[in-house]
């Protein structure tokens, strides 16, 4: 089976390193795991997104044009690929910085507060990663553990206050998973 | 033995290349493979002999890598379908030259400057010997970021094999995504230097060519290289067969249009049709004899390019008539999803059955 999330916000919020950092856990994992960034001539503060695609086969296309997970950081993205997901999907919204819901009624929506999570646990960049921790526990793709290794292997290793912080915030969206 | 990374394809080319003993790079900053040049500029800087230069054009860079080669470097330069146009004469003149290079296109929609998506509309200049002259360049068309990696190394010993410019086709989707790979550690460097100018007084004079006024020596020099692309084409040929044994249609695609393809027939086969792949993952040479054989006993093929149909040409040359050919694409940097080719097939495999 292969399952495709489309990750999606804007230049800044690290939208590329959140799908970057689950694409290394699901590999580590010794999953099949293709991760595409959408690139184009496009400017700082735009949109960025990202598709992972984690399987026990081999990925035939990288790309989701039904992704069963969306990953939203904003409201543009919730505009741009609310229709994409599939029947039945989840969207992982991120209602700080989107103040309407989606229109879709056939999918489930986790509506995540990351700017007050993140000011709660004195981490105002972890968002991404809050997000991420509660995706992680919603979707059960790969355990909590790869991720935090992840983490570690994009920080080459260094546990100092950097490492803290992203642990702090990683563990905070995933405990906001588990109180849901 | 290297640890298992997620890297995107260009970076994946750069690392393979250092492995591989690339010590000189060049290139011009193009769209979807700025990466590669960003990881050169980055490693070369940390490899001990190795050297990076942003040249001032496409033209400049091709040049440069065939001074480089010309003095003996494992060289290496890259670009996107309009940057590769403009190289065509260095091309040219290390095929005559004889020298050994690997030439990386990371395609992108044309023709003109186009767009920067992924598109596979350069087969023709990449196959055909897209420079002027008598000459052909091998070809090699990677599906996944494993095989690129590989097939990076593999270029340089080819290119060092037969003293050849040598081609890595691939496109702007597998330039930008990652997947998992395993470098491999390449034996080391094995070739005749005597071509290789070392400078005054450094031994005999040698001449490296590519003006040779009197017509019978061009003519000789020509049916030499022409030998040479005979035994290329012999003993180079590399392509995948994929559920081939028991197939009533075969789809020959290959990159990234083999990819969706692989997807497709999944598709395919739950709904009980018999369809298999060839991905030739040399475009040149060709794999004209497998395509035959197969031929023997399937009567239907696809091709399917992300072009208006290119390769379509040498599997109707290599099938010389013997099989019906249909053929889809979609050109100009659209990626077609493996549910639309299954559908594509599905309904061709009930017209042929009617």
């Amino acid at each position: 089976m292969i399952t495709k999330t489309i990750f999606a916000g804007f230049g800044g919020q690290g939208v590329l390193m959140m799908g970057y950092t689950f694409a290394q856990a699901a590999m580590m994992e010794g999953y099949h795991v293709t991760y595409l960034p959408s690139y184009g001539a496009e400017v700082r503060g735009g949109a960025a997104n990202c598709t992972v695609a984690v399987g026990d086969e081999e990925i035939a296309s990288p790309i989701a044009s039904e992704p069963e997970y969306l990953v939203i950081m904003n409201k543009p993205s919730l505009l741009t690929f609310q229709n994409r997901v599939t029947h039945g999907g989840v969207i992982f919204l991120n209602t700080s910085l989107a103040d309407i819901k989606p229109t879709r009624k056939d999918v489930t929506v986790h509506e995540i507060p990351l700017a007050e999570i993140a000011e709660t646990i004195g981490v105002p960049r972890g968002q991404n990663l809050i997000m991420l921790g509660a995706f992680v526990r919603k979707t059960s793709l790969v355990s909590p553990q790869s991720c935090l290794k992840s983490i570690e292997e994009r920080m080459k290793g260094k546990r100092g206050a950097a490492w803290e912080s992203n642990r702090r915030a990683f563990m905070a969206g995933y405990e906001w998973g588990q109180s849901k | 033995m290297h640890k298992k990374v997620l890297m995107s394809g260009n970076h994946v080319i750069g690392e393979a290349a250092i492995l591989a003993g690339c010590r000189f790079y060049a290139g011009y900053p193009i769209t979807p493979q700025n990466e590669l040049a960003e990881y050169m500029a980055e490693h070369m800087r940390k490899t001990p002999g190795g050297i990076f230069i942003q040249a001032e054009s496409e033209i400049a860079a091709i040049n440069m890598v065939l001074g480089a080669a010309a003095a003996g470097a494992r060289a290496m330069t890259s670009s996107s379908s309009p940057g590769i146009s403009l190289k065509q004469e260095g091309i040219s003149f290390l095929a005559c030259d004889e020298l050994p290079a690997v030439i990386v296109n990371i395609m992108r929609g044309g023709p003109g400057l186009g767009n920067i998506a992924p598109s596979q509309g350069d087969y023709f200049q990449a196959t055909k010997g897209g420079g002027h002259g008598d000459y052909r360049t091998p070809v090699l068309a990677p599906a996944h970021i494993q095989e690129l990696a590989d097939l990076t190394m593999d270029a340089f010993d080819l290119a060092d094999r037969y003293r050849t410019p040598v081609v890595i086709l691939a496109d702007g989707m597998m330039g930008q995504m990652m997947e998992p790979v395993i470098f491999k550690t390449p034996p080391p460097r094995q070739y005749d230097e005597s071509y290789v100018l070392k400078g005054k007084e450094m031994g005999k004079s040698r001449f490296i060519r590519g003006l040779i006024l009197d017509a019978i020596r061009m003519e000789e020099h020509n049916w030499k290289l022409y030998r040479k692309y005979q035994v290329m084409a012999q003993k180079e040929v590399r392509y995948e067969a994929h559920l081939i044994e028991d197939a009533e249609i075969v789809i020959v695609a290959y990159g990234t249009a083999a990819r969706i393809a692989k997807g497709a027939i999944k598709r395919l086969r739950e709904e009980g049709y018999a369809v298999g792949l060839l991905r030739p993952i040399t475009l040149w040479p060709f794999p004209e004899k497998e395509l035959r054989e197969i031929a023997k006993k399937v009567n239907s093929f696809i091709v399917f390019e992300m072009s208006t149909g290119q390769m379509l040409e040498d599997v109707k040359l290599a099938l010389e008539g013997r099989a019906h050919i249909d053929f889809y694409g979609r050109p100009g940097g659209v990626i077609p999803t493996p549910a639309e080719l299954a559908k594509v097939i599905a309904y061709k495999a009930r017209r042929n059955e009617r």
